[in-house]
């Protein structure tokens, strides 16, 4: 029965794929791509997963987890499969799946595709699957302590680093994100700034009036962001109001920023945790909504398969496909942030190492998938309005006119006409040049709401779209600074012990003020910049992401060889090589392309001639010092994590030819073996 | 009669339905730590509030939000 149901799903699956190869140069339904992906999923999962957990992992149900060793009722707690999975898939989903998707669509709808089906099938959800299980057999340990005993302090040490300083950059580009789609548009900005004291109201009834009424505290606490969606609206037609809900981006940054900074010291219950169950329930929910409203309406993908920007010269970012289409759509293919929870707060929940599949293989399925629905969101819509929306002033120009003459000069047609009303069907002043790809996707999501479930509500869909992205976006940049703030103080409390306690107010201060700055300063260079600044940030997001991938992949078959499974090891080996490679290939480019639209000192290079010639305007010309020394702080930057990267390549090959040779090695740090409960 | 068995089964759907979102906010985690907490030696449970806060706090001090 279940070899009837493989063959079917191939063949399923196999005509679906045809069907996206034969109709290269007409508009496809996107049905084929869904049809697609979720064959591929299913078998994947049936076949691949199943394997690498009963051959390569050696997955053994008779074994007794951490949860039930350590069952204290706190944090490790034996939970069923199913809801181990929501928390699992709730922790790992987060906007990087929906912006990386939008920004890749620049080179078609296939390419992107390709890659998070087959990134996520062979990658990401192994190396998911493969630390949640290795972190279950270590008593739960991190992916950082991991690196520590099975490499050594090295690996422990690059895995520290390269956290903290994903986390910074993380922060920065979601940050800018939000500025985008809050820039000029009142009805966008109270709604988001309303989550904040809804969150907080939230946070009080939890705290004080009915403690730990979870459920009762969310439903309230979702209605009033949906009446604050709505009262947007109303903002918008009030000429009071509207006005001091209208900011331009840099007062916008200076916003979040502040936000950042005090959400930080704010204890949790009053805003994280509450605005993080708000979020989690509308994640979900959005999720569902927008799976179902795809396949009701099942919509034409306008974009081409490919476009002729898979030579490099891209609007969004520069770079050629090779290796930039990896490094953009990251974590919806292989994000390395996933290793880190699938070994913190996940393996400690796990009842049975019979789950590990469903948890860790399977939430990174449906992480692709929400993928998949970003991409299919951003290339229905015609192409001229996608690069309309998507693409800087300093790239299309200013006004426009100008805009839509360059656009449509790529032969992707679009008029002032139809931007404008657009604009006024989305309930915004202009879509010019909202960077980002939260307003695109928005635009995107709300055609598919709008479609299906009404379409005179196209403006409440669409700020619908943004205060979703927004709210968790605002818990990952809470979150984020709190942990990064953590982290920080572990590393000073080396160089001063006092400042290595968390809870001695002076030293939260200092650490906050630390984290905040670094992301600050990113995000401000973002703002500033007249590109849209995504364009820098993203990619060195990416690389960043996929260097901790590489290192998550590179614990990984440095302990599958070292536990005496090198016949197997090419099963984490062989996404490491490949994510070594394209974040290599993509670093120095970044570092060496002659290129100024791909090659960052480059781009310092030849932005301080034209400043020295006084070629550039006055405006860019009084940015121009801050933006070249943010370029060249980058290009370092991306020197370093590649070091990084191969440092701990290179310490996982001293670790496996020592074992191969026979040569003494650190013990295997796998707990002894303890039977289940039966 | 058959509209009987399709409404006990929706009941059903929809009673499991709460119990996932419960569990997975974290709603009904205290009615479990008070479970457990009567079968096992020591002092008296943690009241309500003091386990919620207990809880966040340590919740929020790890990685459990990513991008």
């Amino acid at each position: 029965m279940n070899r009837i149901a493989g063959v079917l799903l191939a063949v399923v699956g196999a005509v679906a794929l045809a069907g996206i190869a034969l109709h290269r140069h007409e508009p496809i339904n996107a049905l084929w791509i869904i049809t697609a992906a979720v064959c591929i999923y299913a078998l994947g999962y049936r076949f691949y997963g199943a394997w690498v957990a009963a051959r390569v992992l050696a997955v053994d149900p008779s074994r007794a987890t951490p949860a039930e060793r350590f069952d204290n009722g706190r944090d490790f707690v034996p939970t069923h499969r199913w809801i181990a999975f929501g928390h699992h898939f709730a922790a790992i989903a987060g906007p990087g799946p929906l912006v990386g998707p939008t920004l890749a669509a620049q080179f078609g709808y296939l390419p992107g595709t390709l890659w998070i089906l087959v990134g996520s099938v062979l990658g990401g959800c192994v190396q998911d699957m493969t630390i949640l299980l290795l972190s279950i057999r270590r008593d739960g340990r991190s992916l950082g302590q991991m690196a520590r005993e099975e490499l050594g302090p090295l690996g422990g040490f690059a895995a520290l680093i390269g956290t903290l300083l994903i986390m910074i950059l993380l922060i920065a580009v979601l940050g800018l994100v939000v500025v985008n789609a809050m820039k000029h548009s009142p009805w966008s900005t109270a709604t988001v700034f309303a989550t904040v004291p809804v969150a907080m109201l939230v946070g009080v009834h939890l705290r004080h009036l009915r403690p730990g009424r979870i459920l009762e505290g969310s439903i309230i606490g979702v209605a009033l962001m949906l009446l604050a969606v709505w009262g947007g609206g109303w903002v918008d037609t009030h000429a009071l109001l509207r006005g001091l809900c209208d900011w331009s981006s840099l007062p916008l940054a200076g916003f979040v920023i502040g936000y950042g900074w005090i959400a930080a010291s704010l204890p949790v219950w009053l805003l994280l945790a509450p605005r993080d169950y708000l979020s989690t329930f509308l994640k979900l929910g959005t999720v569902a909504l927008l799976a179902i409203a795809i396949v009701l309406l099942h919509p034409q993908i306008r974009m081409p398969a490919l476009t002729s920007f898979v030579d490099g010269h891209g609007p969004l970012f520069g770079g050629r496909i090779f290796p930039f289409v990896f490094i953009t759509i990251a974590c919806g293919a292989v994000s390395g942030f996933h290793a880190l929870v699938a070994s913190g707060t996940t393996p400690k929940l796990i009842a049975s190492e019979a789950d590990v599949r469903l948890i860790g293989y399977g939430s990174m399925m449906l992480e692709s998938f929400v993928a998949i629905m970003a991409i299919i969101a951003a290339t229905l819509l015609d192409p001229g309005v996608y690069f309309a929306i998507n693409t800087g002033a300093g790239v299309v120009g200013s006004t426009p006119a100008a805009a839509v003459h360059t656009i449509s000069s790529w032969g992707f047609p679009v008029t002032v006409q139809q931007m404008q009303a657009l604009a006024r069907q989305m309930g915004e002043a202009t879509l010019f040049a909202r960077t980002g790809g939260a307003p695109s996707l928005a635009v995107g999501m709300a055609s598919i709401f709008g479609s299906t479930f009404g379409r005179g509500l196209l403006s409440v869909w669409y700020h619908f779209a943004i205060m979703f992205e927004a709210v968790f976006i605002l818990s990952t940049l809470d979150a984020g600074t709190r942990v990064g703030r953590f982290m920080l103080q572990d590393l000073l409390g080396h160089v001063y012990a006092p400042l290595g306690r968390t809870s001695w107010y002076p030293s939260v201060l200092v650490s906050s003020t630390l984290v905040v700055a670094g992301w600050g300063y990113f995000l401000y260079v973002g703002v500033i910049d007249p590109n849209g600044g995504v364009n820098i940030l993203w990619p060195l997001f990416g690389i960043a992401n996929q260097m901790l991938a590489a290192i998550a992949l590179s614990v990984a078959t440095g302990i599958l060889v070292k536990s005496g499974r090198a016949r197997h090891a090419w099963v984490t080996l062989g996404p490491l090589a490949w994510l070594a490679l394209v974040t290599t290939a993509a670093a120095w480019q970044k570092i060496a392309s002659p290129d100024p639209h791909i090659g960052l000192f480059a781009a310092a290079g030849a932005l301080a001639a034209q400043l020295s010639a006084g070629t550039l305007p006055p405006q860019a010309a009084a940015v121009a010092p801050q933006l070249i020394f943010n370029q060249r702080l980058d290009a370092w930057l991306t020197i370093l994590f590649t070091a990084i990267l191969w440092l701990v390549i290179l310490d996982m090959s001293r670790v496996c030819v020592r074992k191969l040779r026979g040569l003494p090695l650190s013990a295997c740090s796998e707990a002894p073996y303890q039977a289940a409960r039966p | 009669m058959r509209a009987a068995g399709a409404r006990k089964v929706l009941w059903q759907a929809v009673a499991a339905g709460v119990c996932w979102l419960r569990a997975l906010s974290g709603d009904d985690a205290y009615d479990r730590y008070l479970t457990r907490h009567a079968g096992a030696a020591g002092g008296p449970p943690l009241s309500r509030r003091a386990f919620y806060r207990e809880r966040e706090e340590r919740k929020w001090s790890g990685i459990s939000r990513c991008c």
